[in-house]
Protein backbone atom coordinates (compact mmCIF):
# COMPACT_ATOMS: atom_id res chain seq x y z
CA UNK A 1 0.00 0.00 0.00
CA UNK A 2 1.47 3.51 -1.20
CA UNK A 3 1.78 5.75 1.74
CA UNK A 4 -1.06 8.10 0.27
CA UNK A 5 -2.93 5.10 0.49
CA UNK A 6 -1.97 4.44 4.25
CA UNK A 7 -3.04 8.18 4.36
CA UNK A 8 -6.03 8.24 3.55
CA UNK A 9 -7.23 5.00 5.64
CA UNK A 10 -5.73 7.17 8.99
CA UNK A 11 -6.84 10.91 8.19
CA UNK A 12 -10.39 10.10 7.94
CA UNK A 13 -13.06 12.81 9.22
CA UNK A 14 -14.45 10.00 11.75
CA UNK A 15 -10.81 9.46 13.03
CA UNK A 16 -10.18 13.20 13.24
CA UNK A 17 -13.58 13.44 15.40
CA UNK A 18 -12.43 10.76 17.90
CA UNK A 19 -9.14 12.71 18.54
CA UNK A 20 -10.92 15.84 18.79
CA UNK A 21 -13.13 14.66 21.40
CA UNK A 22 -10.10 12.75 23.08
CA UNK A 23 -8.43 16.24 22.93
CA UNK A 24 -11.51 18.04 24.48
CA UNK A 25 -11.55 15.46 27.26
CA UNK A 26 -7.89 16.08 28.25
CA UNK A 27 -8.40 19.82 28.21
CA UNK A 28 -11.16 19.37 30.16
CA UNK A 29 -9.89 17.79 32.84
CA UNK A 30 -6.27 19.84 32.53
CA UNK A 31 -8.54 22.91 33.15
CA UNK A 32 -10.69 21.65 36.29
CA UNK A 33 -7.45 20.13 37.77
CA UNK A 34 -5.79 23.75 37.20
CA UNK A 35 -8.44 25.61 38.80
CA UNK A 36 -8.92 23.29 41.79
CA UNK A 37 -5.52 22.71 41.99
CA UNK A 38 -5.19 26.67 42.25
CA UNK A 39 -7.70 27.33 45.10
CA UNK A 40 -6.14 24.13 47.05
CA UNK A 41 -2.64 25.32 46.47
CA UNK A 42 -3.52 28.82 47.68
CA UNK A 43 -4.96 27.47 50.81
CA UNK A 44 -1.51 25.43 51.64
CA UNK A 45 0.68 28.15 50.95
CA UNK A 46 -1.10 30.43 53.26
CA UNK A 47 -1.11 28.01 55.53
CA UNK A 48 2.59 26.63 55.29
CA UNK A 49 3.98 30.37 54.97
CA UNK A 50 1.57 31.74 58.46
CA UNK A 51 2.36 31.66 61.83
CA UNK A 52 0.16 28.97 62.98
CA UNK A 53 2.67 25.86 63.76
CA UNK A 54 0.04 23.21 63.44
CA UNK A 55 -1.32 24.14 60.10
CA UNK A 56 2.16 24.58 58.97
CA UNK A 57 3.24 21.03 59.85
CA UNK A 58 0.43 19.88 58.05
CA UNK A 59 0.72 21.76 54.87
CA UNK A 60 4.47 20.85 54.98
CA UNK A 61 3.95 17.38 55.20
CA UNK A 62 1.20 17.20 52.50
CA UNK A 63 3.48 18.97 49.99
CA UNK A 64 6.34 17.25 50.77
CA UNK A 65 5.19 13.60 50.52
CA UNK A 66 2.93 14.58 47.66
CA UNK A 67 6.29 16.08 45.21
CA UNK A 68 8.61 13.15 46.11
CA UNK A 69 6.29 10.37 44.42
CA UNK A 70 5.43 9.61 41.48
CA UNK A 71 1.95 10.90 40.08
CA UNK A 72 1.41 7.56 38.59
CA UNK A 73 1.26 6.49 42.37
CA UNK A 74 -1.49 8.83 43.39
CA UNK A 75 -3.79 7.87 40.37
CA UNK A 76 -3.36 4.22 41.37
CA UNK A 77 -3.98 5.35 45.26
CA UNK A 78 -7.46 7.56 44.15
CA UNK A 79 -8.45 5.35 41.58
CA UNK A 80 -8.16 1.91 43.81
CA UNK A 81 -8.86 2.81 46.90
CA UNK A 82 -11.64 5.92 46.57
CA UNK A 83 -13.13 3.91 43.71
CA UNK A 84 -14.04 6.95 41.82
CA UNK A 85 -16.05 6.80 38.21
CA UNK A 86 -12.76 7.62 36.25
CA UNK A 87 -13.11 11.25 35.13
CA UNK A 88 -13.93 12.21 38.38
CA UNK A 89 -10.99 10.09 39.61
CA UNK A 90 -8.62 12.07 36.82
CA UNK A 91 -9.59 14.83 37.82
CA UNK A 92 -9.08 14.38 41.65
CA UNK A 93 -5.70 12.59 41.44
CA UNK A 94 -4.40 15.33 39.13
CA UNK A 95 -6.13 17.98 42.04
CA UNK A 96 -3.93 15.88 44.46
CA UNK A 97 -0.15 16.49 43.46
CA UNK A 98 -0.70 19.40 41.45
CA UNK A 99 -1.87 21.46 44.18
CA UNK A 100 1.29 20.46 46.25
CA UNK A 101 3.03 21.59 42.81
CA UNK A 102 1.00 24.95 42.93
CA UNK A 103 1.14 25.68 46.41
CA UNK A 104 5.15 25.79 46.27
CA UNK A 105 5.12 28.29 43.63
CA UNK A 106 2.32 30.26 44.96
CA UNK A 107 4.66 30.56 48.40
CA UNK A 108 7.36 31.19 45.91
CA UNK A 109 5.38 34.53 44.48
CA UNK A 110 3.59 35.39 48.14
CA UNK A 111 7.27 35.10 49.78
CA UNK A 112 9.12 37.16 46.49
CA UNK A 113 7.29 40.59 47.40
CA UNK A 114 10.22 42.14 49.95
CA UNK A 115 9.13 42.57 53.11
CA UNK A 116 9.55 45.99 53.21
CA UNK A 117 6.58 46.21 50.98
CA UNK A 118 4.46 45.37 53.94
CA UNK A 119 6.21 47.56 56.47
CA UNK A 120 5.31 50.45 54.36
CA UNK A 121 1.70 49.64 53.92
CA UNK A 122 1.18 49.23 58.09
CA UNK A 123 3.27 52.40 58.30
CA UNK A 124 0.67 53.96 56.05
CA UNK A 125 -2.32 53.01 58.35
CA UNK A 126 -3.26 50.15 56.13
CA UNK A 127 -5.12 46.76 57.76
CA UNK A 128 -3.41 43.14 56.83
CA UNK A 129 -6.26 42.32 54.70
CA UNK A 130 -5.71 45.74 52.65
CA UNK A 131 -1.90 44.84 52.60
CA UNK A 132 -2.53 41.32 51.65
CA UNK A 133 -4.95 42.45 48.10
CA UNK A 134 -3.83 45.40 47.76
CA UNK A 135 -0.06 45.64 47.70
CA UNK A 136 1.12 42.10 48.37
CA UNK A 137 -1.29 39.61 45.99
CA UNK A 138 -0.98 42.44 42.95
CA UNK A 139 2.90 42.08 43.26
CA UNK A 140 2.78 38.19 43.95
CA UNK A 141 0.37 37.48 41.07
CA UNK A 142 2.92 38.88 38.78
CA UNK A 143 5.87 36.65 39.72
CA UNK A 144 4.01 33.73 39.94
CA UNK A 145 1.26 33.62 37.19
CA UNK A 146 3.56 32.60 33.96
CA UNK A 147 4.59 29.69 36.55
CA UNK A 148 0.88 28.45 37.22
CA UNK A 149 0.45 28.54 33.38
CA UNK A 150 3.12 26.56 32.62
CA UNK A 151 2.22 24.38 34.90
CA UNK A 152 -0.67 23.54 32.59
CA UNK A 153 1.92 22.35 30.29
CA UNK A 154 2.48 19.39 32.87
CA UNK A 155 -0.64 18.68 33.56
CA UNK A 156 -1.67 18.16 30.09
CA UNK A 157 1.47 16.13 29.59
CA UNK A 158 0.74 13.91 32.29
CA UNK A 159 -2.84 13.32 31.87
CA UNK A 160 -1.66 10.52 28.97
CA UNK A 161 -1.32 8.67 31.84
CA UNK A 162 -5.26 7.96 32.64
CA UNK A 163 -5.75 5.41 29.76
CA UNK A 164 -3.29 3.61 30.50
CA UNK A 165 -4.00 3.47 34.54
CA UNK A 166 -8.04 4.13 34.81
CA UNK A 167 -9.23 3.96 31.16
CA UNK A 168 -10.04 7.18 30.90
CA UNK A 169 -10.59 8.37 26.91
CA UNK A 170 -8.49 11.43 26.96
CA UNK A 171 -6.49 12.23 23.83
CA UNK A 172 -3.80 9.75 24.25
CA UNK A 173 -6.51 7.47 24.95
CA UNK A 174 -8.50 8.03 21.43
CA UNK A 175 -5.18 7.03 19.76
CA UNK A 176 -4.62 3.87 21.29
CA UNK A 177 -7.56 2.93 20.54
CA UNK A 178 -7.26 3.96 16.61
CA UNK A 179 -3.79 2.09 16.87
CA UNK A 180 -5.94 -0.82 17.06
CA UNK A 181 -6.91 -1.29 13.65
CA UNK A 182 -3.81 -0.47 12.08
CA UNK A 183 -0.65 -2.57 11.83
CA UNK A 184 1.56 -0.83 9.02
CA UNK A 185 4.37 1.10 9.92
CA UNK A 186 3.68 4.29 8.02
CA UNK A 187 0.08 4.41 9.66
CA UNK A 188 1.07 3.90 12.88
CA UNK A 189 3.92 6.53 12.91
CA UNK A 190 1.13 8.91 10.99
CA UNK A 191 -0.82 8.63 14.11
CA UNK A 192 1.49 8.88 16.48
CA UNK A 193 2.80 11.60 14.66
CA UNK A 194 -0.97 13.25 14.61
CA UNK A 195 -1.29 12.99 18.41
CA UNK A 196 2.18 13.97 18.97
CA UNK A 197 2.01 17.35 17.06
CA UNK A 198 -1.53 18.82 18.68
CA UNK A 199 -0.06 17.78 21.94
CA UNK A 200 3.06 19.81 20.98
CA UNK A 201 1.42 22.53 19.09
CA UNK A 202 -1.12 23.06 22.39
CA UNK A 203 1.69 23.26 24.58
CA UNK A 204 3.88 25.05 22.79
CA UNK A 205 1.63 27.83 22.49
CA UNK A 206 0.96 27.76 26.62
CA UNK A 207 4.42 27.86 27.25
CA UNK A 208 5.81 30.47 24.74
CA UNK A 209 2.62 32.52 26.36
CA UNK A 210 3.54 31.92 29.35
CA UNK A 211 7.52 32.89 28.75
CA UNK A 212 5.97 36.31 27.11
CA UNK A 213 4.20 36.88 29.70
CA UNK A 214 7.62 36.87 32.51
CA UNK A 215 9.71 38.28 30.10
CA UNK A 216 6.78 41.63 30.06
CA UNK A 217 6.17 41.24 33.95
CA UNK A 218 9.97 40.89 34.59
CA UNK A 219 10.43 44.14 32.79
CA UNK A 220 7.84 46.61 33.84
CA UNK A 221 8.51 45.18 37.80
CA UNK A 222 10.56 47.24 40.07
CA UNK B 1 -10.84 -7.77 56.84
CA UNK B 2 -9.93 -3.97 56.94
CA UNK B 3 -7.41 -2.80 54.50
CA UNK B 4 -5.18 -1.61 57.07
CA UNK B 5 -4.87 -5.48 58.92
CA UNK B 6 -1.63 -6.58 60.05
CA UNK B 7 -1.91 -9.89 58.27
CA UNK B 8 -2.14 -7.63 54.86
CA UNK B 9 1.57 -5.98 56.35
CA UNK B 10 2.54 -9.88 57.26
CA UNK B 11 1.94 -10.67 53.57
CA UNK B 12 3.91 -7.67 52.31
CA UNK B 13 7.17 -7.97 54.35
CA UNK B 14 7.07 -11.74 53.26
CA UNK B 15 7.02 -11.06 49.66
CA UNK B 16 9.84 -7.74 50.86
CA UNK B 17 12.07 -9.46 48.05
CA UNK B 18 9.97 -8.63 45.13
CA UNK B 19 9.91 -5.21 46.15
CA UNK B 20 13.44 -4.64 46.72
CA UNK B 21 14.40 -6.08 43.32
CA UNK B 22 12.06 -3.45 42.24
CA UNK B 23 13.58 -0.81 44.02
CA UNK B 24 17.25 -1.43 42.34
CA UNK B 25 15.51 -1.74 39.14
CA UNK B 26 13.88 1.75 39.64
CA UNK B 27 17.39 3.08 40.26
CA UNK B 28 19.46 1.10 38.29
CA UNK B 29 17.05 3.03 35.44
CA UNK B 30 17.18 6.87 37.30
CA UNK B 31 20.87 6.36 37.06
CA UNK B 32 21.56 4.99 33.57
CA UNK B 33 18.80 8.20 32.62
CA UNK B 34 20.83 10.82 34.70
CA UNK B 35 23.78 9.80 33.37
CA UNK B 36 22.18 10.22 29.85
CA UNK B 37 19.87 13.27 30.23
CA UNK B 38 23.39 15.01 32.48
CA UNK B 39 25.49 14.82 29.13
CA UNK B 40 22.61 15.83 26.82
CA UNK B 41 21.76 18.76 29.23
CA UNK B 42 25.51 20.16 29.35
CA UNK B 43 25.72 19.77 25.42
CA UNK B 44 22.68 21.24 24.58
CA UNK B 45 22.84 23.84 27.86
CA UNK B 46 26.46 25.33 26.71
CA UNK B 47 25.33 25.11 22.98
CA UNK B 48 22.20 26.98 23.97
CA UNK B 49 24.35 29.84 25.86
CA UNK B 50 27.08 30.37 23.02
CA UNK B 51 26.95 33.12 20.98
CA UNK B 52 26.75 30.73 17.53
CA UNK B 53 23.04 30.93 16.41
CA UNK B 54 22.45 27.58 14.52
CA UNK B 55 23.83 25.71 17.86
CA UNK B 56 21.31 28.06 19.66
CA UNK B 57 18.52 27.12 17.21
CA UNK B 58 19.25 23.12 17.10
CA UNK B 59 19.19 23.57 21.08
CA UNK B 60 15.80 24.93 21.21
CA UNK B 61 14.26 22.88 18.52
CA UNK B 62 15.24 19.64 20.93
CA UNK B 63 14.03 21.58 24.03
CA UNK B 64 10.94 22.41 22.96
CA UNK B 65 9.96 18.93 21.08
CA UNK B 66 10.95 17.05 24.58
CA UNK B 67 9.19 19.63 26.74
CA UNK B 68 5.87 19.42 25.46
CA UNK B 69 5.07 16.06 24.32
CA UNK B 70 4.33 13.44 26.41
CA UNK B 71 6.84 10.96 27.86
CA UNK B 72 4.60 8.26 27.37
CA UNK B 73 4.12 9.04 23.67
CA UNK B 74 8.13 8.78 23.58
CA UNK B 75 7.69 5.29 25.27
CA UNK B 76 5.33 3.60 23.48
CA UNK B 77 6.66 5.23 20.30
CA UNK B 78 10.00 3.57 20.48
CA UNK B 79 8.67 0.75 22.07
CA UNK B 80 5.97 -0.10 20.85
CA UNK B 81 6.59 1.55 17.30
CA UNK B 82 10.50 0.91 16.41
CA UNK B 83 10.16 -2.62 16.44
CA UNK B 84 7.32 -2.34 13.54
CA UNK B 85 9.92 -0.74 11.61
CA UNK B 86 12.77 -2.56 11.89
CA UNK B 87 13.12 -5.78 13.97
CA UNK B 88 16.74 -4.84 15.16
CA UNK B 89 15.05 -1.50 17.08
CA UNK B 90 13.27 -3.55 19.51
CA UNK B 91 15.02 -1.96 22.89
CA UNK B 92 13.83 -3.61 25.95
CA UNK B 93 11.61 -2.08 28.63
CA UNK B 94 14.46 -1.45 30.67
CA UNK B 95 16.31 0.94 27.65
CA UNK B 96 13.12 2.47 26.43
CA UNK B 97 12.96 3.78 29.91
CA UNK B 98 16.60 5.08 29.90
CA UNK B 99 16.55 6.47 26.58
CA UNK B 100 13.26 8.25 26.86
CA UNK B 101 13.53 9.64 30.61
CA UNK B 102 16.93 10.83 29.74
CA UNK B 103 15.99 12.36 26.33
CA UNK B 104 12.98 13.96 28.22
CA UNK B 105 15.25 15.31 31.33
CA UNK B 106 18.20 16.10 29.67
CA UNK B 107 16.01 18.52 27.86
CA UNK B 108 15.04 20.10 31.28
CA UNK B 109 18.25 20.23 32.29
CA UNK B 110 19.82 21.48 29.31
CA UNK B 111 17.36 24.87 30.32
CA UNK B 112 18.43 24.55 33.68
CA UNK B 113 21.79 24.84 32.74
CA UNK B 114 21.33 27.66 30.26
CA UNK B 115 19.89 30.22 32.51
CA UNK B 116 22.15 29.10 35.00
CA UNK B 117 24.68 30.83 32.74
CA UNK B 118 22.76 33.55 31.80
CA UNK B 119 22.54 34.37 35.20
CA UNK B 120 26.04 34.89 36.12
CA UNK B 121 25.92 39.22 34.55
CA UNK B 122 27.63 39.38 31.53
CA UNK B 123 29.68 41.96 33.19
CA UNK B 124 31.47 39.57 34.88
CA UNK B 125 32.75 38.11 31.04
CA UNK B 126 33.56 41.79 30.10
CA UNK B 127 35.62 41.68 33.60
CA UNK B 128 37.32 39.16 32.72
CA UNK B 129 38.62 39.22 29.44
CA UNK B 130 39.52 42.94 29.86
CA UNK B 131 42.12 41.25 32.52
CA UNK B 132 43.84 39.19 29.98
CA UNK B 133 41.55 35.81 30.27
CA UNK B 134 40.91 33.85 27.74
CA UNK B 135 37.21 32.60 26.76
CA UNK B 136 37.97 29.14 28.08
CA UNK B 137 39.45 30.76 31.17
CA UNK B 138 37.00 33.13 32.18
CA UNK B 139 34.11 30.28 31.74
CA UNK B 140 36.22 27.69 33.78
CA UNK B 141 37.29 30.51 36.42
CA UNK B 142 34.56 32.72 36.45
CA UNK B 143 31.59 31.65 35.22
CA UNK B 144 30.87 28.41 35.91
CA UNK B 145 32.28 28.57 39.64
CA UNK B 146 28.92 31.31 40.18
CA UNK B 147 27.29 29.69 37.37
CA UNK B 148 26.83 25.86 39.25
CA UNK B 149 25.71 27.81 42.65
CA UNK B 150 22.52 28.93 40.43
CA UNK B 151 22.56 25.17 39.10
CA UNK B 152 22.63 23.06 41.63
CA UNK B 153 18.86 23.88 43.44
CA UNK B 154 17.22 23.56 39.87
CA UNK B 155 19.50 20.79 39.12
CA UNK B 156 18.50 18.06 41.88
CA UNK B 157 14.92 19.50 41.36
CA UNK B 158 15.26 17.59 37.82
CA UNK B 159 16.65 14.84 39.49
CA UNK B 160 13.96 14.00 41.65
CA UNK B 161 11.40 14.69 38.33
CA UNK B 162 13.51 12.25 36.60
CA UNK B 163 13.38 9.49 39.61
CA UNK B 164 9.37 10.19 39.78
CA UNK B 165 8.76 9.88 35.77
CA UNK B 166 11.33 6.12 35.69
CA UNK B 167 7.76 4.99 36.90
CA UNK B 168 5.80 5.63 33.33
CA UNK B 169 7.85 2.15 32.73
CA UNK B 170 5.10 0.65 34.46
CA UNK B 171 2.74 1.78 31.94
CA UNK B 172 4.75 -0.38 29.57
CA UNK B 173 5.24 -3.55 31.62
CA UNK B 174 8.56 -2.89 33.38
CA UNK B 175 8.73 -4.48 36.69
CA UNK B 176 9.54 -1.11 38.76
CA UNK B 177 8.42 -0.39 41.71
CA UNK B 178 4.63 1.16 40.60
CA UNK B 179 4.19 -1.97 38.34
CA UNK B 180 5.01 -4.38 41.37
CA UNK B 181 3.39 -2.30 43.50
CA UNK B 182 0.06 -2.61 41.29
CA UNK B 183 0.84 -6.56 40.53
CA UNK B 184 1.98 -7.63 43.93
CA UNK B 185 -1.39 -5.95 45.65
CA UNK B 186 -4.03 -7.21 42.89
CA UNK B 187 -2.98 -10.50 43.06
CA UNK B 188 -3.60 -10.31 46.98
CA UNK B 189 -6.34 -7.64 46.79
CA UNK B 190 -4.64 -5.39 49.39
CA UNK B 191 -3.46 -2.03 48.24
CA UNK B 192 -2.35 -0.10 50.77
CA UNK B 193 0.54 -1.65 52.41
CA UNK B 194 1.68 -2.44 48.84
CA UNK B 195 0.99 1.62 47.88
CA UNK B 196 2.50 2.76 51.00
CA UNK B 197 5.27 1.09 50.82
CA UNK B 198 6.31 2.32 47.17
CA UNK B 199 5.27 5.60 48.21
CA UNK B 200 7.90 5.40 50.74
CA UNK B 201 10.58 4.50 49.10
CA UNK B 202 10.59 6.95 46.81
CA UNK B 203 10.49 9.16 49.46
CA UNK B 204 13.59 7.86 50.74
CA UNK B 205 15.02 8.23 47.04
CA UNK B 206 13.68 12.33 46.73
CA UNK B 207 12.99 13.65 49.56
CA UNK B 208 16.33 14.25 50.94
CA UNK B 209 17.43 15.25 47.17
CA UNK B 210 14.72 18.05 47.42
CA UNK B 211 15.94 18.59 50.76
CA UNK B 212 19.45 19.06 50.07
CA UNK B 213 18.33 21.64 46.57
CA UNK B 214 16.48 23.86 49.17
CA UNK B 215 19.41 24.11 51.61
CA UNK B 216 21.49 26.07 48.43
CA UNK B 217 18.62 27.63 47.30
CA UNK B 218 18.16 29.15 50.75
CA UNK B 219 22.24 29.44 51.02
CA UNK B 220 22.68 31.16 47.81
CA UNK B 221 19.84 34.01 48.69
CA UNK B 222 21.38 34.45 51.91
CA UNK B 223 24.99 34.46 50.38
CA UNK B 224 24.92 37.10 47.75
CA UNK B 225 22.50 37.70 45.28
CA UNK B 226 23.82 37.92 41.50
Amino acid sequence: MSLSEQAQQVFTPANMKFLMEGLMLTLWISLLAIVFSTFFGTILAVMRNGKNKFFKILAGIYIEIVRNVPNLLWIFVIFLIFKLKSVPAGVTSFTVFTSAALAEIIRGGLNGVPNGQVEAGKSQGFSDFQILTIIVLPQAIRKMLPAIISQFVTVIKDTSFLYSTIALQELFGSSQILMGKYYQAGQVFMLYGTVALIYFVINFVISQFSRKLSKSWANSLE
Amino acid sequence: MSPFALERWQALFNDFGIFGKAFLYTLAISICALILALALGIIFGSMSASKNKFLKGVSRVYVELYQNIPLLIQFVVVYYGFPIVNEHLMLSAFWTAVLCVGLYHGAYISEVIRSGIEAVPRGQLEAAESQGFSYQESMRLIILPQAIRMIIPPLTNQVVNLIKNTSTIALIGGADLIFTAKSWSSGNLSFIPAFIAVGVLYFILCFPLATYGRKIEERNKDSYSI
